[in-house]
């Protein structure tokens, strides 16, 4: 082994390496991460008056893609046709899925079904979701007498 | 679901210990199809959030490096309440046993999805070695 500036100072220089990998960790947790249990697995952006949901679809014809909300559910149906590779040639790996999927998710409040805009780009599917009018919360007055 | 199983999770990629990258976000190792024809070989990739110009493809030696950029998305003032997904950058790395004709290689990027076709120098074409079964 070489002499080196990190030998010399052996164990407190692997420590400070180890809190700064720990540091790093926890940072990674600050935000709101949690697993996907169902596909396709969506993030949800919110400022109050409107939700944005967003979804990683790559390859997905947007043509086909089904976009439908009820009430407070949104239904994202969609499918990718498997690349035909002209009949031969064989597969070092194949990785990337194919097929239909389906996912609903429900909101916490009523969707505004008229004003919901989506779009599709890079691959990635983004559902504007405003808050329906009659669902936002009612300024109340309070009068005196 | 369909009949097909699919990966849930984005795959993140592994970096070296001690060392870090310049850019501060997750670098995730795109999933990939590897397709050999009689006359060259199909690299598909699934690469959400990058386009023609944020991929970036290099093949050196035998090494064929597949790496984009993802700006982070943020869709005006909305703040992040629930994220099942990950956004960072992409990256990963593959040897090619074949002979290459760096020349004529192809590559598009459609709807995320990074297509190569790297085709199979003459040369190696002609050194393949036909077995036939004994009779």
């Amino acid at each position: 082994m070489f002499w080196t500036e990190s030998n010399r100072y052996g164990r407190n220089w692997d420590l400070l390496r180890e809190f700064e990998r720990m540091s790093r960790l926890f940072s990674d947790l600050s935000t709101p991460f949690d697993r996907a249990t169902e596909f396709p697995a969506m993030n949800l952006w919110s400022d109050g008056n409107e939700a944005v949901i967003t979804s990683e679809l790559p390859g997905v014809d947007p043509g086909k893609t089904d976009i439908s909300v009820v009430g407070k559910t949104l239904t994202v149906k969609g499918s990718r046709i498997p690349e035909d590779s002209g009949g031969e040639g064989s597969y070092h790996r194949q990785e990337r899925w194919n097929g239909s999927f389906t996912r609903t998710i429900e909101l916490p409040f009523q969707i505004d079904q008229n004003r919901v805009a989506a779009r599709f780009s890079k691959g990635i599917l983004e559902v504007r979701l405003p808050r329906a009018e009659a669902d936002k919360p009612r300024k109340i007055t309070i009068t005196t007498n | 679901m369909s009949d097909t199983a699919k990966e849930l999770q984005k795959k993140e990629a592994s970096t070296p210990e001690g060392i870090e990258r310049t850019r501060p976000h997750k670098v995730y190792t795109p999933a990939a199809d590897i397709v050999e024809r009689q006359d060259d070989i199909i690299v598909t990739a699934d690469m959400p959030g990058v386009d023609e110009n944020t991929v970036d493809i290099t093949l050196e030696k035998n090494v064929l490096t597949i790496s984009g950029t993802v700006a982070p998305l943020s869709p005006g003032s909305h703040r992040l309440v629930f994220a099942e997904y990950g956004v960072g950058d992409y990256h990963r790395a593959f040897t090619i046993t074949e002979e290459v004709d760096r020349d004529r290689i192809h590559a598009s990027v459609k709807n995320g999805v990074l297509r190569l076709v790297l085709p199979k120098a003459a040369e190696a074409k002609s050194r393949k070695i036909e077995v036939r079964s004994a009779a």
